[in-house]
């Protein structure tokens, strides 16, 4: 299958989920809010949905691969310490603004809601930037 | 086991989405935020599907009393757009960027067993515990300040 029809069918599952889990416990799918109510300090309180959201999301490249025979995962692009230098950034930048590009990109922009709308424009405009500087200037 | 079913199914259709529109691969999504180059346009699909799901099923589920298996909806109340959403949407835009992984395709990634996603993933929860302990602090300091 072309993969525009993929990428359009696994955004139509996203959006599956998003609905089934505010249809379900009324929450958003945001995967950075997910995760981050699991750390410390001040964990949430309703710990069970989040843990087992966060396996469904490992199990799921896992059977991937036992019916397909492969999980669709690339691998890195950059080498460990820009990895580690990223993974700071997206995980100070995504707590401190509030939400990814699932509770932002998907969930907040369905609500029509102007914060997650700004909130895109902005980290794909800087994302961009970013990968502009890194691939051509530098 | 009624909150476990329901993230444990969301959970696992939200990944397989990931990996069948491909948002697992970096290079992918790098090809998207990379309009100098062979500009690839997978994630804009990927977004499209996403929001007209959501947006249609919002509309519906949203208009019921409460959720199925929660007292109510904890939905955001509108807001405005203030500074930490800015200047943290700025921040994650070019950790994104640099390495192409948001947090979502991150985690779905560390089935790879991958040594630099787990490096990617712990720095990332790193991240986001240092700026929930520097709001709890704050949050501490004015209380006491009020006192």
């Amino acid at each position: 299958m072309h993969p525009y029809i993929l990428a359009l069918i696994g955004g139509g599952l996203i959006g599956l989920s998003a609905v089934m889990l505010m249809a379900f416990t009324g929450r958003i799918a945001g995967i950075s809010g997910i995760v981050a109510g699991l750390l410390p300090p001040k964990p949430a309180d309703d710990r069970t949905w989040r843990i087992a959201f966060i396996l469904g999301l490992v199990l799921a490249p896992t059977v991937l691969t036992l019916v397909t025979g492969d999980n669709r995962i690339g691998q890195p692009t950059i080498g460990p310490a820009l990895l580690v230098a990223a993974g700071l950034l997206v995980g100070v930048g995504v707590t401190l603004g509030s939400g990814c590009t699932s509770g932002h990109g998907i969930c907040g922009v369905s609500r029509l809601s102007s914060r997650s709308a700004a909130a895109v424009a902005i980290f794909v405009a800087t994302a961009m930037v970013t990968v502009f500087v890194v691939r051509h200037v530098l | 086991m009624r909150e476990l079913i329901a993230g444990l199914s969301t959970g696992f259709i939200f990944g397989l989405g990931l990996c069948i529109s491909r948002m697992t691969d970096p290079a992918v999504v790098q090809g998207f935020l990379d309009l100098a180059g062979a500009w690839d346009p997978t994630l804009i699909f990927v977004m499209a599907g996403g929001v007209a799901v959501t947006f249609v099923g919002y509309r519906f589920v949203l208009r019921q009393k409460r959720p199925l298996w929660a007292p109510k909806f904890s939905v955001p109340a509108a807001g405005t757009i203030d500074a930490p959403l800015i200047s943290g949407s700025a921040i994650f835009g070019v950790g994104w960027g640099l390495s192409g992984y948001c947090p979502g395709p991150a985690v779905v990634s560390l089935a790879s067993g991958r040594r630099g996603v787990i490096l990617f993933v712990v720095a990332m929860l790193a991240g986001m515990i240092a700026v929930r302990w520097m709001r709890t602090s704050r949050a501490a300091g004015t209380h006491q300040a009020a006192r």
